[in-house]
């Protein structure tokens, strides 16, 4: 590792990209990074066939006719205000302290949870009714799309309990806190896909 | 229990496929017999298959791209042979539903099990080395990404015995690919073989591009990195940026074959053109994620055997980063008659030439390069002179093709199938050859035979022009492509030729092995001790061969391009100052090949229905995470003292004093 120290005794004067290899945290937020764009890639070819397949309703109801946004609006408000309780999360594990990470914890994924109860509500009743992803081409997108989301929340959700598990055996060594920073990226990214899709999918619905 | 798993899933009727399936089995025993008796697993599973070292894991990805490139050869010459037979009223050897698979098995292996493969293990292989850091970004993932791709070769591979293989072409369009015309399991082991191993490619991607841009030695700016690793960049951030778009468009069509959704299907508002827009956004790119590390390799290759910097470094830089971006910008040339309309069709010809302006660029730059220089004709040297003869004339029908109407003409026309050939193997596979000659030395401390290299590169070089120069002019006379058999006897003479020319290209191959075998028997005679048998340029060059796990015994610090050689000229200055220090090599993680064991139990599992086989395979995969999650004893230190002791550690540098 002589390679860090002589990367962190070099003056200010050298140009960042001549400084050597980058410490570790750098390299592994940055590939993480370079991860949450290309599944913001995924979401984007979603999104793409979303508006392509939008009106094709091969007969069967509209999206205004399907949606209700006072649901939309609570489940929107359960996923961002997770993303305010993990930001915490997040500061409390950079700071090691163990105490006031977990209450935060533990408020995203109550948060986490609540969001996926209300979106299954939401496709159950979708499905009950007959308009489910078979139905027509703008249903196979929508539930695509808003389905890919909630998959991701929920692997978000399994990946909350596996790090509270890990600090609580391991600690809050280096290599957790690297790892709970990608879970903290990863889970923003979500907010910031469902805000495309708040905005595209239910607000632009016709 | 089964799922449609029944005895009638193999083709016990079929001798051409039993044949087949019964030398891959008698070889296989044969190898499996013989490591088993030779005690070789133990040393197999510490030094090479749990391996994270990217150098290891680089000579197994070019190993797997060989040994998929006689399968993919295999498809290509029983096509050849039956073209060659199926004139007027003759059907030839080959039924149309085997012909409609080999010609998609054929396809989908050259392009994600052949080119793919080979062209991530030269990057994974030399991009350390050439950036002069320990190894990649992530060696764990690494592992796991060569595990994801072997497992997706396996399942493809899987496909010829149990079951069937797609009819529907490389690409499986809908909806001939949807359940509706396709309700046999071949689209859902393109499917699935190709979900797996593209989460490897992307994995790859994610860590060379992180690598490249986090990872270089002190010293080494951006503009002076070899030109290798800025392809190398260029092809990675490609592989981030267009994989995901194929793996979303492939999971769509999973949907509507598995689930009844209506993504691409003719009914209920689905829409097939959606497909083949989305499956060409990644399409289009992934050709320059195969040529852009061969131009990479044909850079470095042309500077050392011709004694000479690299003509127009920065024009090359700039050049390489414009294919870069353009590459996303010209998919819609493969559909001209989609019927977009002129206004759209003309933007993406247009496009489409353009993009022809910094490959040319390159080309000059390359002649340039020779000019005035003490060209040493070797065999990597003489890949790379053939490449530029043959893929300017492939660049030049391609331009062709990007004018619209000449496209309505020639879509779908052997004209095509001669002009991606024409660059795909002028280009990419040459260019993966001159690399695998040219770091074969570093990778294994002896040079390959020269006498063997230059016959297999002439038979190819011929082999190739032969080939594929007679479907040019089948193409204009009105051969269509995925023909089983043809009414025309006019066209037959040309067939034959283009035979002859698949025949030859076989004699390469059969060359390639032989020089493989023979440099391997005579590498006592062939030992290279210097670590830089070709007075190279680059930081790859001033290391042992093979180097250490470490690479380097110390960082070395850049201060130009080419750093190795002005060190040179500077009568071998140090390229490192100070004492050896402890270093931290990551340890070998069986990870990654679990992985790929539970993902291979997946998608067997999903291809045939059988749901309790696809759940265990699921949990097996997450409890294989989880193990891994939870290991805290992944990296492990060397002493300054056993970096010192190595016999070669410092090669270069004492061959300095």
């Amino acid at each position: 590792m002589n390679v860090m120290t002589q990367a962190a005794s070099t003056s200010e004067a050298v140009p960042l990209s001549m400084r050597g290899p980058a410490p570790v945290q750098v390299v592994v937020g940055y590939g993480f990074w370079l991860f949450l764009l290309s599944d913001i890639i995924i979401f984007a070819a979603l999104f793409a066939t979303y508006a392509v397949l939008s009106g094709e309703t091969n007969g069967g109801p509209p999206g205004a006719a399907l949606f209700d946004r006072t649901h939309v609006f609570f489940e929107t408000a359960c996923l961002l205000v997770s993303s305010v309780t993990c930001g915490f999360a997040t500061l409390a594990v950079q700071r090691r302290n163990m105490l006031v990470a977990f209450p935060w914890m533990i408020a995203t994924l109550v948060l986490g949870a609540a969001f996926l109860c209300l979106e299954q509500s939401e496709f159950v009743h979708m499905l009950a009714t007959g308009n489910g992803p078979s139905r027509s081409a703008f249903l196979s997108a929508f539930f695509t799309l808003v389905g890919a989301h909630g998959l991701h929340v929920t692997v978000g959700l399994v990946w909350l309990v596996i790090m509270m598990l890990q600090a609580a055996t391991l600690g809050l060594r280096p290599m957790v806190r690297r790892r709970f920073f990608c879970f903290g990226l990863f889970w923003h990214a979500l907010d910031i896909v469902w805000i495309g899709v708040f905005t595209i999918v239910y607000l632009g619905a016709r | 229990m089964l799922g449609k798993l029944t005895w009638a899933a193999i083709p016990f009727d079929q001798p051409i496929i039993m044949g087949t399936v019964a030398v891959i089995g008698v070889v296989g025993v044969a190898i499996l017999g013989l490591v088993t008796v030779r005690g070789w697993w133990p040393y197999l599973w510490r030094e090479w298959i749990t391996s994270v070292d990217h150098k290891r894991i680089g000579v197994m990805y070019v190993l797997l791209a060989l040994v998929m490139l006689v399968r993919g050869f295999a498809d290509a010459i029983m096509m050849r042979s039956q073209l060659a037979l199926a004139a007027g009223g003759a059907q030839g050897y080959l039924p149309p539903e085997h012909y409609d698979q080999i010609f998609s098995a054929h396809g989908t292996i050259m392009i994600f099990f052949v080119a793919m493969p080979f062209v991530i293990g030269l990057m994974n292989f030399v991009v350390p080395l050439q950036l002069g850091v320990r190894d990649v970004a992530f060696p764990v993932l690494n592992n796991v990404s060569f595990w994801l791709t072997a497992a997706g070769v396996l399942l493809i591979n899987l496909s010829l015995f149990v079951g069937e293989f797609a009819r529907t072409g490389w690409l499986a369009y809908p909806p001939l690919s949807e359940i509706t015309y396709s309700p046999g399991v071949g689209v859902d082991y393109y499917l699935w073989s190709l979900q797996i191993s593209g989460l490897g490619t992307l994995l790859s991607g994610i860590n060379l591009t992180t690598t490249i841009l986090k990872l270089r030695a002190p010293g080494m700016s951006y503009m002076r990195m070899p030109i290798f690793c800025w392809t190398a960049l260029a092809s990675n951030l490609l592989i981030v940026a267009a994989f995901p778009v194929m793996t979303a468009t492939f999971a769509m069509l999973l949907l509507d074959r598995y689930c009844g959704f209506h993504f691409f299907t003719n009914d209920a508002g689905g829409n097939p053109m959606m497909y083949i827009n989305l499956i060409w956004i990644w399409g289009h790119p992934e050709v320059y994620i195969l040529i852009l590390p061969a131009f990479g390799v044909f850079s470095e290759v042309v500077a050392t055997f011709s004694g000479k910097p690299l003509f127009g470094y920065r024009s090359m830089v700039m050049a390489t980063m414009a294919i870069c971006v353009l590459s996303f910008l010209v998919w819609l040339h493969h559909f001209f008659t989609m019927g977009a309309g002129a206004d759209v069709n003309a933007f993406f010809g247009i496009m489409t030439m353009i993009i022809a302006v910094p490959t040319g660029v390159k080309v000059f730059n390359w002649l340039f390069t020779l000019y005035g220089g003490r060209v040493q004709f070797t065999v990597p040297m003489h890949w790379a002179l053939g490449f530029m003869v043959t893929f300017v004339i492939g660049g030049m029908t391609g331009v062709l093709m990007a004018i619209p109407p000449a496209d309505f003409v020639l879509h779908n026309s052997l004209f095509l199938i001669a002009h991606f050939h024409n660059t795909a193997i002028g280009g990419v596979l040459f260019g993966a050859m001159a690399g695998y000659t040219y770091w074969f030395p570093k990778a294994f401390g002896f040079k390959l035979d020269e006498r063997l290299g230059k016959a297999s590169f002439w038979c190819w070089f011929i082999g190739f022009y032969l080939a594929f120069m007679p479907l040019y002019a089948l193409g204009l006379m009105g051969a269509t492509r995925r023909m089983q058999h043809y009414p025309d006897v006019h066209w037959q003479p040309l067939m034959l030729v283009a035979l002859s020319g698949a025949v030859l290209i076989l004699f390469g191959i059969g060359l390639t092995v032989a020089q493989l075998a023979v440099s391997i028997r005579t590498r006592k005679h062939r030992r290279d001790l210097t670590g830089d048998p070709w007075n190279g340029r680059t930081l790859e060059w001033s290391t042992s061969s093979p180097p250490p796990a470490w690479n380097f015994a110390r960082v070395p610090l850049v201060r130009t391009t080419d750093a190795y050689w002005a060190s040179k000229q500077h009568g071998y200055e140090r390229l490192a100052e100070g004492p050896y220090v402890p270093v931290l090599v990551p340890r070998s993680n069986p990870t990654g090949v679990f992985l790929a064991f539970f993902a291979v139990v997946l998608g067997f599992a999903l291809i045939w229905h059988i749901w309790w086989m696809a759940i265990a395979g699921l949990v097996g995969s997450l409890v294989v995470c989880l193990l891994h999650a939870w290991r805290t004893d992944t990296e492990t230190v060397v002493s300054a003292e056993q970096i010192a002791a190595i016999p070669g550690a410092s090669a270069a540098e004492e061959s300095a004093l």
